[in-house]
């Protein structure tokens, strides 16, 4: 069973400072949905928001349809899944697990067989009796999310539950919880500020800054047609060159960057003469020269191997350097540091927006 | 004729017990020595230097020597030289050292038989019990006052609303016990200012004896030891995740369970904490009963404090205060092991 959640003109402000701003969205039933954002954007504002945790000073947070203004978030068929995990210390895994039932007054040969039902979807069964502290990180996560499950919740809030595992152990909890998520069936709201596990998990995502949802779309829509430039620039890697606008039509527009005029997708619809950013992607990019208006020449300022591929930095414009990935495979010559270097694309992944705020380093 | 011990412990004006006393101070800087030199044969870690290899043998010396010296003078020694005082005979000095100076459980046995008719004590015995009691309630209703004063300050309140709340709980503590013994009298007296209230309103008829039936007393070691009741509290509740709160609240708890469930448990060192404090202290208070207490009670200190300062009778005024400590004792320990807090738990 899974409800729709819908963020009515939802505002959040605490004291003179506003934590989420006229946030509207509609969150299908059964969706896989994240929140992706840096620390502080507001996105766990709103996930309290939902909870019920904190309420909207303006605004309407509705779910399955009902308005939740004035329900505690013991009454909401929310359950949340905290950073830090919350398990409960001084109670068993099993206990941790079956505690909403035992609120709720369910008897304990029911909760018994409840918690072996649930310890064997995480794959700890016969695990019931250990202490919390007895598991390891990525067993208590687990225990984590059938605890939350346990009370048959219709959305599942999901607080950076991954943060604190190592990477390996992160990859893999990706994989199970969609699993998961697939399996129960419910809404899954997930808060995030890796943009990685947003990509790989979500249906859809929000992306948020200072408050802000700037961009709801699905993983590739986010990736591939970022509508501003904090998206742009948050979500993925991403080189900007700023300048004004030269020239502009639907099916491009020519920004006049340091590195000389350049060309992209024109999908918002820039003016000539606006200040605006290409932003071309490292992978986009290949060694030597292409055609004149998707073309850079700049000096190699360092190249890094990573396996699979090897990164080449240009220098940029300002502080941030030209990122340029290359394949493992592709038969290419790496150039030296320090020598100057051409770097082409094509200018169908090139793609122009108007000149925005990006992300902070 | 009661039987001595004297044909093991005595010697010709020296008894063996009070060499005994002298001998302990060597005993304990023996153990401190040794502690030191063998302090490294207990780390787990082998690199771990010894005691006298991190401070130099001349620090170590010093260091040794003054905890010796608090250990000694100010906690072994005084209660020593009182457990042998107490089983001793009430002599006058000439006495002492004497024949007549045997060893004797006489102190202990007369809390429960009295020596002058070998009539069962009552009259202490019932003290004993009374101050046990009384203790236990002003126990009990000092945690019902400071949980919820000390959850709403730990986990709840506003940092400014918390600093405020913290100096009203503190500054009153800077009256001395015998004024705010004395005023709260004067408050709860048959004419004092309640009872004319409450006449006033016309509530009642005839004042209401609040002295007489030791309402003044509760009121008077409650609020002697709220704040030895708050800190231990306030620390142990401080200390829980917001998150925990939050969790049990999300799975649908409301808001009782949370305390019994989440809150208490973790809670409860801090709790066992401030509760052994209050009411060791509560049974070992002098001013507040005497000052609070009705004309027929009798508090077990008061009788401690009348046989040392009144019948100059040392060794039974120290077996008594020792029969209350033992008491006091024998009662927090059952009360831990039926709430399942470890000793050390509670000293954390």
């Amino acid at each position: 069973m899974s409800a729709d959640v819908e963020l009515d003109r939802v505002t959040v402000r605490f004291g003179q400072f506003t934590a989420v701003k006229e946030a509207s969205l509609k969150i299908a039933g059964g969706e896989f949905f994240s929140f992706l954002g840096p620390s502080g954007c507001g996105k766990t504002t709103i996930l309290r928001t939902v909870s019920g945790f904190l309420d909207p000073s303006e605004g309407v947070v509705r779910i399955a349809g009902q308005d939740m203004i004035g329900i505690g978030a013991n009454k909401r068929p929310t359950a949340l899944i905290f950073q830090n995990l919350a398990l409960f210390p001084l109670m068993t895994v099993a206990e941790n697990i079956t505690y909403g039932l035992r609120v709720r007054g369910v008897s304990r040969s029911e909760r018994m067989k409840k918690a072996d039902e649930l310890l064997s979807l995480i794959a700890l069964p016969g695990q019931g009796n250990k202490l919390v502290s007895e598991l390891s990180g990525g067993q208590k996560q687990r225990v984590a999310i059938a605890r939350a499950l346990a009370v048959e919740p219709k959305v599942l809030l999901l607080d950076e539950p991954l943060s604190a595992l190592d990477l390996k152990l992160r990859q893999h909890m990706r994989n199970e919880l969609r699993a998961i998520q697939q399996r129960v069936g419910i809404t899954f709201i997930y808060i995030t500020h890796d943009q990685g596990e947003a990509l790989t998990m979500s249906d859809r995502i929000a992306v948020m800054n200072n408050g802000v949802i700037e961009q709801v779309g699905d993983g590739k829509a986010v990736y591939d047609m970022p509508t501003t430039s904090f998206v742009a620039s948050f979500v993925g890697e991403n080189n900007p060159f700023a300048g004004r606008v030269a020239k502009a039509d639907k099916s491009g527009a020519v920004v006049e960057t340091p590195f000389g005029a350049l060309r992209g997708r024109n999908p918002l619809g820039v003016k000539k003469g606006d200040k605006a950013i290409l932003f071309v992607r490292p992978e986009a990019l290949r060694l030597g020269k292409g055609e004149k208006d998707a073309t850079i020449t700049s000096t190699v300022l360092n190249v890094a191997f990573e396996g699979n591929a090897t990164h080449i930095f240009l220098k940029g414009a300002e502080k941030k350097d030209i990122t340029l990935t290359v394949g493992r495979l592709e038969s290419v010559k790496i150039p030296e540091q320090g020598v100057e270097a051409s770097v082409a694309y094509d200018p169908d992944l090139g793609l122009v927006l108007p000149e925005g705020r990006l992300a902070s380093e | 004729m009661i039987p001595t011990w004297d044909w093991c412990f005595r010697k010709e004006g020296w008894p063996v017990s009070r060499l005994l006393v002298y001998l302990i101070p060597f005993l304990v800087i023996a153990v401190f020595v040794a502690m030191a030199r063998y302090e490294r044969r207990f780390a787990h870690d082998p690199t771990h230097k010894g005691f006298f290899e991190r401070n130099g043998t001349t620090l170590g010396i010093v260091f040794i020597a003054l905890v010796a010296f608090w250990t000694l003078f100010l906690v072994v020694l005084p209660y020593l030289y009182m457990v042998q005082e107490s089983f001793h005979p009430k002599l006058v000095a000439a006495d002492r050292g004497g024949p007549k100076d045997i060893l004797t459980t006489e102190q202990y046995r007369s809390f429960f038989v009295q020596p002058t008719d070998g009539e069962i004590n009552t009259t202490h015995m019932g003290a004993f019990i009374f101050t046990l009691v009384i203790s236990a309630i002003v126990t009990v209703l000092n945690f019902a006052i400071c949980y919820p004063l000390a959850y709403y300050m730990a986990q709840a309140g506003s940092v400014q609303k918390v600093r405020l709340l913290m100096l009203a709980l503190i500054v009153p503590y800077w009256v001395n016990e015998i004024l705010r013994a004395f005023s709260l009298r004067l408050l709860l007296a048959s004419k004092g200012l309640i009872n004319q209230a409450l006449m006033g309103l016309g509530l009642t008829d005839a004042p209401i004896d609040f002295l007489g039936s030791n309402v003044g007393l509760y009121v008077g070691l409650s609020y002697a030891y709220l704040l030895v009741m708050m800190f231990p509290l306030y620390n142990a509740v401080e200390s829980l995740d917001k998150n925990q709160i939050e969790a049990a609240r999300d799975l649908g708890a409301p808001w009782w369970r949370i305390h019994k469930d989440v809150v208490i448990p973790y809670a409860k060192p801090g709790i066992a904490s401030g509760c052994t404090m209050v009411f060791m202290l509560s049974a070992g208070s002098l001013a507040a009963p005497q000052f609070l207490g009705g004309p027929k009670t009798l508090w077990f200190t008061s009788i401690v404090y009348d046989f040392f300062f009144q019948a100059f009778n040392w060794p039974r005024g120290a077996a008594y205060a020792f029969l209350l400590l033992a008491g006091c004792i024998a009662l927090v320990m059952l009360m831990l092991r039926l709430f399942k807090v470890s000793l050390g738990e509670t000293i954390k």
